[in-house]
């Protein structure tokens, strides 16, 4: 494989890029699921490919094919090289890329199980006896499971001298049962909505994650549902777990970080953000327990976004965040870190796929856990008056990160320090800095997980990426609540 | 580009090279290329050829697919056996049909492959930015978006004797013009590159970005809206998945004990036809069956759904038999095997009695909110079809007839089932296209009491 990357890499040079880099990727994903008691699908699927970026006449190319032929990987590198010559019709300012020692490295996801040697036999027999036990709970009408594999092998050089062999893994699991009566639909999911959860693991984790223990449970809670009374509407003390705080921190930290978003580059697509750039190091995002670092390294545990380098070639790294309630950091690339006063890219840039062009996209942004001792139970016990709401059900959030709006799948009162009534179709919302300005309790390392969120969307074409998202179960103070219901 | 002949070929040979059993493969993929643009310059620009082979092997009751798109004969061997060994493994399922021999009543769709649209190169993209970065330095404002061009294909083969082959072009070119607290938007698309026109789209989203500056805080309420169609489309496509038969079937639907019913206003027409002239993609499935024109809501009624051959088959046997319309397989299906069924992707609002300009809804409001587009939404309800989701790029107060000033932007949470009934006017239908829902051919609406419950920023 570096052959032929190292082939576009001359191509590029002969035909003047002043930088270039080539990445071949192969991908391979597994995909099973069942319904109902049923086989749903059953799918492999394998890819391959280069992507060449090529910096020429100090604009941006990239050419992408499925072909690794030297024919056709010299033909994909005069077409990057000649999108580049267009994309130089429309510049202003001289590109400048920070320096970055040119890594000759090996990197592989740490995993105890390959995924692709476990059974499809092992796998299917585990979905379809979760499936069972859903089923097992009178009042449910729909139950689905799903179980996931990736793959992803990658060889990268740059004409800087990088030559970087990479390979990811990835494991995921979930399932869901829903509970349809009368006028409404009710849906409890586990360990998490949206596919479930997400690592940068081998098959250990499906091992981990209690699947079958937690599927009668997860049931009767849908069917439950049905019956809860609703949300109330009002301002309260609010306890989300450790699920939900993880995508509050995707949507209302994660993305509003992204430099290439406060730069504008993202503004007829993913929008841009309220952090601009003199916000750095003087706004209080948070209040002085919120502390968020954004960390691709290893020892940060098996996220979705732990990787050994990005596609750019620079090694993971961890940046501060939000340090006792301010903003600290942004993520950045070796484009963008001048325009924050940074000598080094900060690692974020990754692609979906060979045919993508890399982007900055986030990589663990994650809430450090309190330093005392707080399990979620004591917590709620600490808390006289609130809500306490469980696993996302939607999401939403303005162009600039500022006004959001979550639902989960189920709320529960809390009173006198005590889980009281269930309650059903619960949400809040708020405005990102005063929410969490208002956090007053977080959870101890115990109660900490580093949960995957695998369906980013961002970019043009849009490219899906997995994020990874540490949190623990946390306090906010006079939230409001259920204003999606307002006035329906 | 890989050609329907050479498509042939592999699925011969595959067919040949394969076990005893059914097989299907499919073919997809073609060039695209996309130019992006932000803060007056070019700042990403690729190209990119690929092709996906994809093969799916049913035999004895179990069916599984598997994908590659390296196309040497040991890769496209591989992705055979994958298949076969992730068929194998399963417990049969006697509700699975053999394959089809033929897609169905035949149907023609006008041609969505245009030559110009197919050969327009990384300097033709580049030329129009430079119009749209032209416009948006005469208006003092920087501009973001996309100019981009694609040659596509999809086919299908099986060994009940069943093929089919389809190309076609798209090009689209997406603006947003923003001028320090404003901002402004607007997106087209069409096979035909030569009905793009990037002037035009940057003077209306320009004006749009110089009209909406120093925004009003107003209070969030129950207030008229005026929905251009980009903003109709991107929220109504969220009810859409409820029309496949397989979703109530698994009562997953908001139509469980609805389909017969009145859900809309009088005003409500709704097809699904992908031949519709001003309609894009492509006229089978995923099995390869023909897609079939399907008049979902009729005067407000929900009058029937679409199927793929196999839903239509178990809810002919089910307890939904007699409470769904008519059922039969409409073309509708996705690539099998699937957990989703189908889904209408072809929308087509019928033209209103009395279409209305949205200059003249404008006229007609004595106070409302004029809405350019929809963002980030969601749903928050299923069986009402609650959705919330936030304005976006040039948002209005409109009084005594006329715009009067941009306003900031509001989060909404409001039922399509309240919205759909108090449509008190509609436009001409138009092709449009969002980033939230795909393309249709929608109006715009004039609707009452569109429910606003919080304000943002900016």
């Amino acid at each position: 494989m570096n052959e032929i990357a190292n082939w576009a890499l001359n191509i590029a040079s002969l035909r003047g890029a002043s930088y270039a880099d080539a990445r071949i990727v192969s991908h391979r994903n597994r995909a099973l699921s069942t319904k109902n008691g049923k086989v749903g699908s059953a799918q492999d699927a394998e890819s391959l490919g280069m992507g060449i970026r090529v910096i020429a006449n100090n604009a941006w190319g990239f050419a992408a094919t499925d072909n690794l032929t030297r024919a056709s990987v010299e033909a994909a590198t005069v077409l990057a090289i000649e999108v580049a010559h267009a994309s130089a019709r429309v510049q202003q300012e001289p590109l400048q890329l920070t320096d970055e020692k040119p890594a000759v490295a090996e990197w592989t996801t740490p995993h105890k199980i390959d995924p692709f040697t476990t059974s499809i036999e092992q796998n299917l027999d585990l979905l379809l006896k979760i499936d069972a036990e859903m089923r097992t709970v009178s009042g449910v009408t729909l139950t689905e499971t799903g179980m996931s594999f990736d793959r992803e092998e990658t060889w990268f050089v740059s004409s800087e001298g990088a030559n970087i062999h990479q390979t990811k893994f990835s494991t995921g699991a979930g399932y869901a049962a829903y509970a349809f009566a009368g006028n409404e639909i009710q849906k409890r999911s586990y360990p998490n909505s949206f596919g479930g959860q997400y690592q940068s693991k081998g098959y250990e984790l499906i091992e981990e994650l209690k699947l079958l223990e937690n599927a009668r449970r997860v049931a009767e809670e849908a069917v439950a549902l049905l019956k809860a009374d609703q949300c109330p509407e009002g301002t309260f003390n609010l306890i989300l777990d450790g699920s939900q705080l993880g995508l509050q921190i995707h949507e209302s930290v994660g993305h509003p970080i992204e430099l290439d978003r406060v730069l504008g580059m993202e503004a007829n697509f993913a929008g841009t953000s309220f952090l601009t750039l003199e916000k750095l190091r003087k706004l209080r995002y948070g209040s002085d327990i919120v502390n968020v670092v954004a960390d691709g390294r290893q020892e940060h545990g098996p996220g979705l976004g732990t990787f050994g380098f990005d596609d750019e070639g620079v090694p993971a790294q961890c940046t501060p965040i939000i340090t006792n309630g301010l903003f600290t950091g942004y993520l950045s690339s070796r484009e963008t870190a001048h325009t924050i006063g940074e000598t080094r890219s900060g690692a974020t840039m990754r692609s979906e796929a060979w045919n993508r062009i890399p982007m900055i996209r986030m990589t663990n942004i994650s809430i450090v856990p309190g330093d005392k001792p707080l399990t979620k139970e004591q917590l709620i016990s600490s808390t006289d008056s609130g809500l306490y709401m469980e696993t996302n059900h939607s999401w939403s959030i303005d162009d600039k990160r500022y006004n959001f709006q979550f639902s989960c799948e189920v709320g529960w009162e809390i009173k006198g320090g005590k889980r009281a009534r269930m309650l059903k179709n619960p949400s809040y919302s708020g405005i990102t800095t005063e929410f969490w300005n208002s956090m007053d309790a977080i959870c101890s390392r115990d109660e900490w997980t580093l949960w995957g969120t695998p369906n980013c969307g961002k970019g043009q074409p849009q490219q899906t990426m997995g994020t990874g998202h540490g949190a623990a179960p946390a306090r906010f103070k006079n939230i409001r609540v259920g204003s999606a219901f307002q006035g329906s | 580009m890989l050609t329907q002949s050479q498509a042939a070929d592999i699925f011969n040979k595959l067919r040949k090279s394969s076990s005893s059993g059914e097989l299907e493969v499919t073919f997809s993929g073609g060039r695209s290329s996309l130019t992006r643009f932000a803060n007056n310059v070019i700042h990403q620009n690729m190209t990119e050829e690929n092709t996906s082979v994809s093969v799916r092997i049913l035999k004895d009751g179990r069916t599984a697919r598997a994908t590659t798109n390296v196309l040497d004969d040991e890769s496209l061997q591989r992705a055979v056996t994958s298949a076969e060994n992730l068929a194998k493994v399963q417990e049969a399922d006697p509700d699975l049909l053999p394959m089809p021999s033929n897609g169905g009543p035949s149907t023609t769709i006008p041609s969505r492959h245009f030559a110009n649209t197919a050969n327009l190169t990384p300097q033709d993209r580049a030329s129009g930015v430079e119009k749209i970065v032209g416009t948006a330095k005469k208006h003092n404002l920087t501009t973001a978006g996309i100019f981009a061009s694609a040659e596509s294909y999809e086919g299908i083969f099986n060994s009940a004797g069943l093929h089919d082959w389809h190309m076609q072009t798209l090009a689209e070119i997406s603006i947003t013009m923003i001028g320090g607290d404003a901002s402004g938007w607007q997106k087209f698309n069409s096979p035909d590159a030569l009905h793009l026109d990037p002037l035009a789209l940057a003077e209306t989203a320009a004006r749009k970005a110089v009209d909406s500056a120093n925004p009003l805080d107003l209070a969030p309420g129950k207030y008229t809206v005026i929905l251009e169609p980009a903003a109709v489309l991107d929220i109504v496509g969220f009810m859409f998945w409820d029309f496949g038969g397989l979703s109530v079937l698994d009562q997953r639907s908001f139509l469980n004990d609805r389909v017969g019913k009145k859900l809309f206003g009088d005003n409500i027409n709704i097809w699904d036809d992908a031949s519709h002239p001003l309609q894009t993609g492509i006229p089978f499935d995923g099995e390869g069956m023909r897609r079939q024109p399907v008049q979902l809501v009729e005067n407000g009624v929900v009058r029937q759904l679409v199927h793929a051959r196999s839903t239509a088959e178990k809810l002919r046997k089910s307890e939904f038999a007699d409470k769904v319309g008519p059922v039969h397989a409409s073309g509708h299906g996705f690539q099998l095997p699937n957990e989703m069924g189908e889904m209408p992707i072809n929308i087509v609002f019928a033209a209103p009695a009395n279409p209305q300009t949205v200059d003249q809804m404008i006229a007609s409001t004595e106070r409302g909110v004029l809405v350019t587009r929809l963002w980030y939404i969601r749903e928050v309800e299923p069986y009402d079809k609650m959705m919330t989701g936030m304005t976006r790029d040039g948002t209005f107060l409109v009084e005594n007839g006329k715009i009067q000033r941009g306003i900031r932007n509001f989060r909404f949470n409001e039922s399509l089932l309240h919205m759909l009934s108090n449509v008190e006017a509609m436009s001409t239908p138009v092709r449009s296209t969002g980033e939230e829902s795909f393309d249709m051919v929608v109006p715009a609406m004039k609707v009452r009491d569109f429910n606003f419950t919080e304000t943002t920023k900016f």
